[in-house]
C-alpha cells in the first residue's frame, strides 16, 4: 500500500477547520467530522490550531504568513493525516509552505479513502461551483462529482463557465470590490439560469461571496458547503 | 517614473462601459475557445512549456554572454548594434537613423516594445511621423487611443465603431462595417505608404543569439512589408528576447501561435540577418532595450517574468482582465504578465496596486506557454508592495488578527468579541452594511455574520 492509501481501514484523522470555518461557517467542520465519523472513522480536534497563514500570505504580510505556517506544523505535524473543508488552505498548505500532510475532504474521501459513496441523501437540484484553488492548486479533479453522483436523489446541474473564478481572492473582494462584484454577478447570472436549488462548493469562502451577492440580488439559492450535502442523511 | 494610477480607481471606471465588456467577453471567448483545440491536440504540449521555460531559464542565468554573442553576429552579418538602457537612449537611436536618412515618416509593424517606450511620441517631436501599419494599431492610431491587448490591441473597439472612424479618417464616404470592407480600406491607405517608406521599424519576437537573427510572427503581412521593402530597417529588440539557437525556435514557433491566436501556425514568420546586397533592407539598426529589464533580472523569483513571449493568453483567461479590459493596468502590458511585469520594471513604489489586481485564481499559470508562476510572483510583489508602501492602518489590522491567531485563547477571545461587535450590523441572520474597510463588501454583497457558536465552541460541549 502506498503512502498515505488508507483504503478500506479505519483512521484517525485531524481536523483543520480554518480560521474561517471555525468562526463564519462552523457547519461546514460539524457535517466533515459527521461524514467521516458515519464512515467509521475517528475525528480528532487539535484545540491549538487557528489558522494557516494563508490570510496573511496573499496580502503580502510574509513574515506573519510563515510563523503562523509554522504554527501549524507545530499543531499538526504529528498527524498522519489532516482534512480540511477547504481546497485554498489546504493549496496554501502545500503549494506556499510545503506541509504534505493536509488534504482536502473530498480528496481525502475518494482520493485516500477510496470512498464515494457516504451514505448520503439530498434529493434536490444541486449547482457545484468549481473553486479555483480545487481546479488549479489542490487538484481534485472529479472527486466532488463522484461524490455528489452518489447522493441519492441529488440532481447536479450544468453550470456553463464551470472554471471560471467567483470573484472572492479573499481581500481582493474588499480591496478590488468592484471587479469582484462584476466577476460575481457573472457567477450568479450562471447560478441562477441553472435552475439549481441550491449551490455547494469546496470553499466557504467562496460560498460567502456567491451567497452574500445571490442574496443581496435577491435570488432564494442557498449556499452549502459540499460537506454538508454529504452529511445530509434520508430522513427515516 | 511617474505612479501609475490605482488600479481599483481606473477599473471601476472601465467596469461603467458595458459596449467595453461585451466586446471582450466575445472576442476572448472565441479565442479562449480556438487556443483550447488548437493544444488539445497537441500531445507533447507539457513537455514543450517545459522545454521553453527552460530555454529561457538558460537565456536569463547568462543574459551578458548571449547578448555579446547576439551582437557579434548582428555586426558580423553587416548590421549595427545599439545598447539602450532606457527608453530615452532607445528612442534617440531611432530618431536619429530617421534624421541621417532626411525623412519625415518612417513605417512601423506592431511592436509592444516600441509603445513601451513610447516611440511613436518621440518620432513626432523629431517631427518625423510614425505610420502604424498593423490594422489594429492603425485604428488606435487613428483615433489617438492606446492598445487594450498584447495581441490584439484595438480588443475594445467593435466593428461598427472601425467603420464609422474609417469613415471619418481614412476611407471618405464607407458605408460597410464588413470585415472584408474594413481591411480593404485599409489595405488602400497603407499600399502606396508602403512602396514610398524609405525607413521601417520593427519590434521582434525573438533574437538568436548564435547567427544574429530577428524573428516576428504576424498575421497579417504588413510587417514583413515593414521589413523589407524600405531601405533602411531599425528592430528595437528586449534583450530579453533572445533564444541561444535557431534550433530553439522550433519549440517556441509551435508554442506561440497556439497560445496566442488559437492557430497551429501564424500566417507569417519573418527571419533576418543582417544586410544582404541587393535583397532588402541595405542598412539594419538593432537597439538591444533594457529599460528596467537588468532589475527584473536582479529579483530571484520575479525574473520568471522575463521569460514572457507575449502571447496573451492569460489576458484571454483572466477574470479581472475579461472584466476591466486593458486600460486600467496602465501599461502597454496588461491582464496577469502586466501586473506582475509593470511592477518590476517601472518599481513597485510607482505601481504598488498591480500586485493586487488578481484574485489569485490560477486560469493564467494554467495556460502560460512558458510556465511562469503567475499567481506566486503576484504574491511575492504583494510582499514588496507592503514593504514599498506606508499603510499604517492596514499593517496594524493585519498584525493585530496575526497577533490574534498567535494564540487559541486570543482566537478564542477574538470571536467573542467579533460577536459582540457585530450585533449592531446583524438583522436576520446577515449583515447588510458595514462601516470602515468592509464597507467595500457591504455596498454589494451581504455579510454572513459570525457564527453564534464557534466551531471549537461546539467541539467542546459535544
Amino acid at each position: 500500500m502506498s503512502e498515505g492509501d488508507y483504503r478500506s481501514q479505519s483512521v484517525r484523522v485531524a481536523l483543520f477547520v480554518t480560521c474561517f470555518g471555525d468562526t463564519i461557517a462552523p457547519r461546514a467542520g460539524r457535517a466533515t467530522v459527521a461524514v467521516l465519523e458515519r464512515l467509521g472513522h475517528e475525528v480528532v480536534f487539535p484545540e491549538a490550531q487557528t489558522c494557516c497563514g494563508q490570510l496573511h500570505w496573499n496580502s503580502g504580510y510574509e513574515r506573519e504568513a510563515r510563523r503562523l505556517a509554522r504554527r501549524f506544523e507545530r499543531v499538526f505535524g504529528g498527524f498522519d493525516a489532516v482534512v480540511s473543508p477547504s481546497s485554498s488552505c489546504v493549496g496554501t498548505l502545500r503549494e506556499a509552505f510545503g506541509v504534505h500532510n493536509v488534504y482536502e475532504l473530498s480528496e481525502l474521501l475518494v482520493g485516500r479513502l477510496g470512498v464515494e459513496d457516504v451514505g448520503a441523501s439530498f434529493p434536490h437540484r444541486v449547482a457545484y461551483h468549481s473553486t479555483c484553488h480545487s481546479l488549479r492548486m489542490t487538484r481534485v479533479g472529479d472527486a466532488p462529482f463522484r461524490l455528489l453522483g452518489a447522493v441519492r436523489g441529488l440532481e447536479l446541474v450544468h453550470l456553463p463557465r464551470a472554471d471560471e473564478c467567483c470573484g472572492f481572492g479573499g481581500t481582493f473582494a474588499v480591496k478590488n470590490a468592484d471587479v469582484s462584484t462584476a466577476m460575481a454577478d457573472d457567477k450568479c447570472d450562471v447560478i441562477e439560469a441553472s435552475g439549481a436549488e441550491v449551490c455547494t462548493a469546496l470553499d466557504s469562502s467562496c460560498l460567502l461571496q456567491i451567497g452574500g451577492r445571490l442574496a443581496r440580488r435577491g435570488s432564494a439559492v442557498p449556499t452549502m458547503h459540499l460537506a454538508e450535502i454529504l452529511a445530509c442523511e434520508a430522513s427515516a | 517614473m511617474t505612479t501609475l494610477r490605482p488600479f481599483p480607481l481606473a477599473a471601476r471606471e472601465e467596469l461603467q462601459n458595458a459596449q467595453l465588456r461585451a466586446n471582450l467577453r466575445h472576442a476572448t471567448d472565441t479565442i479562449r475557445a480556438k487556443r483550447a483545440r488548437v493544444v488539445g491536440e497537441a500531445p507533447d504540449w507539457e513537455e514543450l512549456r517545459a522545454a521553453a521555460a527552460a530555454i529561457k531559464d538558460d537565456v536569463l542565468a547568462q543574459l551578458d554572454r548571449y547578448l555579446e554573442q547576439f551582437a557579434d553576429a548582428v555586426e558580423a552579418s553587416g548590421g549595427h548594434v545599439h545598447w539602450a538602457e532606457d527608453a530615452a537612449a532607445a528612442n534617440a537611436v531611432v530618431v536619429d537613423v530617421a534624421r541621417s536618412h532626411g525623412v519625415t515618416s518612417v513605417v512601423k509593424m506592431k511592436s509592444l516594445t516600441t509603445d513601451e517606450i513610447r516611440l511613436n511620441e518621440a518620432l513626432e517631436a523629431a517631427g518625423v511621423e510614425a505610420l502604424e501599419t498593423d490594422f489594429a494599431e492603425l485604428i488606435l492610431q487613428l483615433d489617438g487611443d492606446w492598445p487594450s491587448h498584447i495581441l490584439v490591441p484595438a480588443i475594445h473597439r467593435n466593428r461598427r465603431e472601425i467603420r464609422d472612424l474609417f469613415a471619418r479618417t481614412i476611407s471618405p464616404g464607407l458605408a460597410s462595417d464588413d470585415p472584408a470592407a474594413l481591411a480593404e480600406a485599409s489595405r488602400r491607405y497603407l499600399r502606396e505608404r508602403f512602396l514610398a517608406a524609405r525607413v521601417g521599424v520593427s519590434g521582434a519576437n525573438f533574437a538568436v543569439a548564435e547567427s544574429g537573427t530577428i524573428c516576428v510572427v504576424e498575421s497579417e503581412g504588413n510587417g514583413r512589408m515593414c521589413t523589407t521593402l524600405p531601405e533602411v530597417l531599425v528592430s528595437v529588440v528586449g534583450i530579453e528576447k533572445l533564444v541561444p539557437t535557431l534550433a530553439d525556435l522550433e519549440v517556441f514557433l509551435q508554442l506561440l501561435p497556439r497560445s496566442s491566436t488559437g492557430e497551429r501556425m501564424n500566417p507569417y514568420t519573418s527571419l533576418w540577418t543582417g544586410v544582404r546586397a541587393g535583397d532588402g533592407p541595405q542598412e539594419l539598426h538593432v537597439v538591444l532595450l533594457d529599460n528596467g529589464r537588468t532589475r527584473v533580472l536582479g529579483d530571484a523569483t520575479g525574473r520568471e517574468a522575463l521569460r514572457c513571449i507575449r502571447c496573451s493568453a492569460c489576458l484571454n483567461v483572466c477574470p479581472v482582465y475579461t472584466r476591466t479590459g486593458g486600460h486600467a493596468y496602465g501599461s502597454v502590458y496588461p491582464g496577469p504578465i502586466g501586473a506582475i511585469l509593470t511592477p518590476q520594471l517601472v518599481g513597485i513604489e510607482n505601481a504598488p496596486t498591480l500586485p493586487f489586481a488578481s484574485s489569485l485564481c490560477g486560469a493564467c499559470a494554467d495556460v502560460c506557454p512558458v510556465r511562469i508562476d503567475i499567481p506566486g510572483i503576484l504574491v511575492h510583489l504583494r510582499a514588496q508592495a507592503v514593504a514599498a508602501t506606508r499603510r499604517p492602518g492596514e499593517r496594524a489590522v493585519f498584525v493585530l488578527v496575526a497577533a490574534a491567531f498567535g494564540s487559541a485563547r486570543r482566537f478564542s477571545f477574538a470571536q467573542r468579541l467579533g460577536r459582540v461587535a457585530q450585533r449592531p450590523f446583524a438583522r436576520s441572520g446577515r449583515i447588510r452594511s458595514l462601516p470602515g474597510p468592509l464597507a467595500a463588501w457591504t455596498r454589494t454583497r451581504d455579510l454572513a455574520p459570525l457564527a453564534p457558536r464557534s466551531f471549537r465552541d461546539w467541539w467542546r460541549a459535544r
